[in-house]
């Protein structure tokens, strides 16, 4: 590229322009996303940049915002709130994901089928799935009249509006963020060296712990980080099934914003945002990771 | 069991395939093939793709289950036997290295799975290492190693534990050709070292030849003809064999007669005699090969005085190759034929459309 860009000593005289006729070329790329990064520009990241600034500017310019997170008990308790069920959904995906995905990749002819249904739910908007679940977990929903048919509970238990229920509902929508990239990484294992393990003596125990599971760390890196970060931005499932005093990061803001609290729902968002920003920059660092990332970019 | 024997017999394993078949939807990949596979042999299979050599050899790993038919090893049957247990090496073609482990790691993972203490693991590690020339390679991982290292990894892994048999999948088929000839001489060396069965799968005949102390040839599910690569080479019994092995030329011609083992048969208005191990009838229309480099023009002065076969032909096409020259020649009858005479400044080239006499040995016509 460089060699390109040095003016020829005919140029010279003419200064900077001719090189710049000569090298529009090189600009091509950037002209065509042009249209679609002033319309993100504008309507996206201008909003949310001027929304976070309130955070350090309303009324005036202060840190003070920050500063009393350090004392807000209800700050303390839904950013504990929300860690922890994103952890927990998390360890659900990857316990319920891992042999689905194991699942998928050894399926011959069983693939596609098995692929459409995890991608269907995957396909509906998260709102009709949370009031699925609404009915699905409410005292007279299915869950209740089957137990009571099966004979295991005498009369309708609440399951509705725990912390229970957010964390089956958020499980169900996040699972596939979970099994596609395992299964991408499951997939690029030659089955070559599965067979030579077996070859060598392996059990099939053996090979999974000692070669498949090493070898599909990757995707379950990538597979992790995607669903706990996105379950600890996740707002309708926990605001519609969860119970009352579930109360998670987002649904604060949302509240906060709704009472015009604008400087604390932006101080919390700023506080969201750069938790998910540092675990994703941590998690590059982890062995398999920065190559998960390489993976899913081409 | 595997020290049976002081002078090196019983510590390979000896197998027998019993009219395998496998069958993959409605074709036979291989289709009843029955061999016995001697102790401490070096046995190829040798065929084009899709011939069902690798799928044998699958079968024997325990990778494939046969349709029907048996496989027993040292007279006991393991076609029940998952590969894990039947403790046979086994060298991928593409090596099959696990990514994740280092090249000790790679040696001692048949170890490890046979319980064998950590201590102990390094020493024969080390020892397997010393076996393929690749000491102090121990803490690479695979993808730091030439084609050709990791070549002598997977077999080092696969010989490691001191299997009876060691099976081979086109080992050398992803490397270059100086190198894969020296690699050959070292399974050759490697064999006599450890006195154990290899079972070698190559489509390449000339790395079989080189390599193998008997070769199945095998075409179509079925192996077309078994013997020393000499056998193969001088008395094919089979025209694919003759075809697929070396170069040969095929010459239509009708039987007139026996003499002994001799068939007398007419071809192009010439007879000539040719071995023969079957006894066909007089008037049968019938196929003998020979080699081109066993043809000579019957005038050039160092033509044999054995009982010879002479024909006239014409020539169609002269190459110089450097070390022979390559004659492509016709046949009276139309029929095609080359002839490899070794190049030499004292011996006049033929100009194309010239009229000769070739000739050569009755030991070296065969019908097939």
């Amino acid at each position: 590229m460089s060699e390109i860009v040095q003016p020829s000593p005919i140029a010279v005289p003419l200064g900077a322009v001719r090189p710049l006729l000569l090298n529009w070329r090189r600009h091509v790329p950037l002209l065509l996303v042009a249209p679609l990064l002033i319309y993100m520009l504008v309507l996206y990241a201008l909003p949310v940049l001027a929304m976070l600034l309130r955070s350090l500017n309303d009324p005036n310019w202060t840190l003070s915002h920050y500063a009393a997170l350090f004392e807000d008990v209800v700050f303390a308790k839904t950013f504990w709130i929300t860690f922890n069920t994103s952890i927990t959904v998390t360890l659900g995906c990857l316990i319920l994901g891992y042999p689905v995905a194991l699942g998928l990749v050894r399926a011959k002819t069983m693939a596609p089928l098995i692929l459409v249904i995890i991608l269907l739910p995957f396909w509906t908007s998260v709102l009709v799935r949370s009031y699925a679940w609404m009915v699905l977990l409410g005292r007279h929903g299915l869950v209740n009249e089957g137990l009571i048919a099966l004979g295991m509970i005498d009369r309708p238990i609440r399951i509705l509006n725990t912390t229970l229920a957010t964390q089956i509902a958020m499980i169900h929508i996040l699972l596939p963020y979970m099994i596609l990239p395992i299964a991408n990484a499951l997939r690029q294992i030659d089955p070559s060296l599965i067979r030579a393990a077996s070859g060598l003596g392996a059990t099939p125990f053996m090979t999974f712990r000692q070669v498949i599971l090493p070898l599909s760390m990757s995707g379950v890196a990538a597979g992790t980080l995607l669903t706990f970060v996105l379950a600890l931005g996740f707002y309708i499932t926990p605001a519609m099934v969860g119970g009352p005093r579930d109360i998670t990061l987002s649904m604060l803001i949302a509240q906060q914003v709704d009472q015009l609290n604008w400087a604390y729902a932006a101080t919390l968002s700023a506080v969201l945002l750069a938790t998910a920003l540092a675990i994703l920059a941590a998690a590059r660092h982890l062995p398999g990771v920065g190559n998960a990332f390489k993976t899913s970019m081409r | 069991m595997g020290e049976a024997g002081m002078n090196g017999a019983g510590r390979g394993a000896s197998v027998t395939l019993a009219d395998l078949v496998k069958r993959y939807d409605r074709v036979n990949a291989v289709d009843g093939v029955s061999l016995d596979i001697r102790s401490g042999e070096f046995l190829t299979l040798l065929g084009p793709s899709g011939s069902g050599k690798t799928s044998t050899l699958m079968m024997i790993a325990g990778f494939e289950t046969p349709t029907s038919g048996d496989i027993a090893i040292d007279g006991k049957s393991v076609v029940a036997m998952p590969p894990y247990r039947r403790n046979i090496g086994m060298v991928f073609q593409n090596y099959a290295l696990f990514p994740h482990l280092t090249v000790e790691e790679n040696i001692g993972f048949p170890l490890k799975q046979r319980g064998i203490p950590k201590a102990e693991r390094a020493k024969l590690v080390a020892e397997a290492l010393d076996l393929v020339h690749l000491p102090g390679y121990g803490a690479r991982y695979p993808r730091q190693l030439s084609g050709g290292q990791q070549q002598r990894v997977a077999v080092a892994r696969a010989v490691v534990f001191k299997p009876r048999l060691l099976l081979m999948d086109e080992p050398l088929g992803a490397l270059d050709k100086q190198l894969r000839e020296n690699l050959q001489l070292e399974m050759r060396r490697l064999h006599a070292d450890l006195g154990i069965t290899f079972i070698y799968v190559t489509h390449d005949q000339e790395e079989a030849l080189t390599m193998s102390d008997r070769i199945a040839v095998m075409n179509d599910g079925k192996v077309a003809q078994v013997g020393s690569p000499e056998d193969l080479y001088d008395r094919p019994t089979d025209r694919f064999v003759a075809g697929f092995i070396g170069e040969s030329n095929f010459l239509p011609a009708i039987v007139r007669g026996m003499e002994d083992d001799i068939v007398i048969a007419e071809c192009d208005g010439a007879i000539i005699r040719a071995m023969c191990p079957s006894r066909p009838a007089s008037g049968d229309k019938v196929t003998l090969t020979t080699r081109p480099e066993r043809l000579r023009f019957a005038d050039s002065a160092w033509s044999a005085t054995t009982p010879q076969n002479r024909l006239s032909v014409t020539v169609t096409e002269a190459v110089f190759a450097g070390e022979r020259c390559r004659y492509m020649l016709q046949a009276g009858d139309g029929t095609s034929m080359v002839l490899k005479e070794p190049s030499s400044a004292a011996i006049r080239r033929r100009a194309i459309g010239e009229r000769a006499e070739i000739s050569w040995s009755v030991a070296d016509t065969i019908l097939v």
